[in-house]
């Protein structure tokens, strides 16, 4: 820019000082792009098997199309329609007992006066997230499975009969998965709500203690006001995955006795799909729960906009 | 300001009930954090025996460490370990260079064509093709049951290179702005300047990377049926703990007693877990440090 200014301001100049300056930037920018446009957008075009014959040796141009067919195909499913109530059933679960988890501890260790002590809890409470959704499965057998720790309690201690079916029984299953999910996530999702928290402003606390609120009292009408913004731009996005729950969690810990219950959209589409190889009919379920998904982000969104919130987009 | 901190200290010194009862609720969250970790680790230290009587809780019971013979004898597991640790290495290098090369550029205002290219990549965090359609295309270029399977796809996150752009807007223009007075160029700032300022987020991101790979198990799943030896630890976990593969044991006999599968599964399940155990409490710091950054809107 320097340089410039003393010289003659041609076009021909600008643009050539503007590609001396910036070559650089496109060749690193080369292999980004490519990577993009060959691992996001050119599956893209596959999508259109949803629409035609099953045939993935063809180029996805040459096969014969079937109009709306897969689609029709899905909604004659049984299978289809017990997949559908189990992502939502999942979902909803999720929303109520797992998106307020990790708040309401956030609250309360921001309440933890002892500073070491707040430390090792944390620590602690992160620990599940680092763990693989395949070893939790196999921690929830050997807590909860007919021959965990849980049921030797209960049978040895209590005197139950018979082992109780937490993870053999589908909707019990249904809520040790949603538990272990809660579980999971809950000390990692604190992280993000505790970083609000310290951004509310101090003063606040001070009027409040002024006005003689309790410490519940602050909780409700200061903290929580004050990490609203957050709350509601996680808000969105979970209600974005309403439809595309995260199958590793149902895949590791699902069991032959509770397939009805475990069988979430993506889970369909992977049985029906790869292992099936009923590409085609998948590949349709798939864009219906996709579509499905934007959908909700963006009347999500447009809700959080709406009730005057900053929102995510 | 310091009348708030005098009131601050009185509290601190005098904890209330309330703080108590916040206490008994920390430390029953404690418990339940660590009691799943616990019965699978009593489980894998004691005898089938005391299993099968229903014995074991959450502490060893006819403590010995056959089944940790057992799984550590297995070849399989333990090449299974190493593969996944050197792929691990690969992954973080790989996606390091790629979320550089990407972030980097998209940190110049004057870079034409940025806006868009900002947009179609964050387009990609919302909607992508699905799996039949990736499937698809993976047979195509070759990449089914083919190692690189578990590198390639997944070389950029666009969570994390949200969070590197977001990382290298915070260092000050005005050391780039002095550079090029100097006559340096993007990849000299990029090298002298931004990256040697950058070790926090390149760490946050690497470990992000080296616990999603290390955990990872679908892509295996999906993409490399056919190619055992080149299984993830997780896969090969995963297809032992749904019986679709068994460890080697050593004695054969002793593998016919009742239980011992499931004792044998569970020393398998804490050899899987102990590496990230012994490792996330030294390197949470960064961890947290993401979550946080990538907070930042997009």
């Amino acid at each position: 820019m320097v340089k410039t200014k003393d010289r003659p301001r041609t076009r021909i100049s600008n643009w050539k000082s503007y590609w001396i300056r910036h070559w650089a930037l496109y060749a690193m920018l080369i292999l980004p792009i490519a990577f993009f446009f060959i691992f996001s957008y050119m599956p893209m075009v596959n999508i259109l098997i949803a629409f035609k014959r099953n045939n993935i040796i063809a180029p996805i141009m040459e096969v014969p199309w079937v109009g709306l067919d897969n689609f029709r195909w899905a909604f004659e499913n049984v299978q289809f329609f017990q997949a559908v109530r189990n992502t939502l059933m999942f979902s909803a679960l999720d929303l109520i007992v797992g998106f307020p988890a990790p708040i309401i501890l956030a609250l309360l260790l921001n309440e933890v006066k002892f500073k070491k002590f707040k430390k090792v809890t944390q620590t602690i409470s992160y620990m599940p997230f680092f763990l693989s959704w395949v070893i939790v499965g196999g921690l929830s057998i050997r807590l909860l499975g007919p021959s965990g720790s849980v049921n030797n309690i209960l049978m040895n201690w209590f005197g139950l009969e018979a082992p109780f079916p937490f993870i053999t029984s589908g909707y019990h299953w249904v809520g040790t998965n949603v538990l272990f999910a809660v579980w999971r996530g809950l000390g990692w999702n604190t992280i993000i709500y505790l970083a609000a928290i310290t951004g509310v402003n101090t003063e606040l606390y001070e009027a409040a203690d002024m006005d003689g609120a309790t410490r519940l009292r602050k909780m409700w009408h200061v903290t929580l006001p004050g990490i609203r913004p957050v709350i509601v731009i996680l808000f969105i996005l979970t209600i974005g995955q309403i439809m595309g729950a995260d199958m590793a969690r149902y895949l590791a810990m699902e069991n032959l006795l509770v397939r009805d219950f475990s069988l979430v959209l993506p889970i369909f589409v992977f049985r029906w799909g790869i292992q099936g190889m009923q590409y085609h009919r998948a590949a349709a379920v798939g864009l219906m729960a996709s579509i499905i998904n934007l959908a909700f982000l963006f009347g999500a969104n447009m809700l959080a906009r709406k009730l005057g919130g900053r929102g995510l987009f | 300001m310091s009348a708030s901190r005098v009131m601050a200290k009185s509290r601190l010194k005098r904890p209330t009930i309330g703080d108590w009862v916040i206490v008994v609720i920390m430390i029953l969250l404690i418990a339940i954090c660590l009691l799943p970790v616990m019965t699978v680790v009593a489980t894998s230290f004691s005898s089938a025996h005391y299993l099968i009587r229903r014995e074991i809780t959450f502490w060893p019971r006819g403590f010995h460490i056959a089944a940790y013979q057992d799984v550590i004898g297995d070849s399989r597991f333990m090449w299974s370990l190493a593969w996944t640790g050197i792929l691990t290495g690969i992954v973080i290098v790989a996606n390091l260079i790629m979320t550089i090369l990407c972030a980097y550029p998209l940190t110049y205002d004057s870079l034409k064509g940025r806006k868009i290219l900002t947009v179609l990549i964050i387009f990609t965090m919302y909607f992508n093709a699905g799996l039949v359609p990736t499937f698809m295309l993976f047979r195509r270029l070759g990449l089914l049951n083919n190692p690189m399977v578990l590198i390639i796809p997944g070389m950029i996150s666009v969570f994390n290179m949200i969070i590197m752009r977001n990382f290298f807007f915070g260092i000050p223009d005005s050391l780039k702005e002095s550079a090029e007075i100097d006559g340096a160029g993007p990849l000299t700032c990029l090298v002298k300047i931004y990256l040697p300022l950058s070790t926090p987020v390149l760490a946050t991101i690497g470990l992000f990377v080296a616990v999603g790979r290390w955990n990872g198990f679908m892509d295996a799943l999906f993409f490399l049926p056919g190619n055992a030896r080149f299984h993830p630890i997780q896969l090969l976990l995963y297809n032992i703990l749904n019986n679709i593969t068994a460890v080697d044991v050593q004695d054969p006999g002793a593998a016919q007693a009742p239980g011992w599968g499931e004792t044998v599964q569970a020393a398998a399940i804490v050899i899987a877990m102990v590496p990230i155990l012994c490792v996330y409490p030294w390197v949470q710091k960064y961890f947290v440090q993401g979550a946080t950054l990538g907070a930042v809107k997009g």
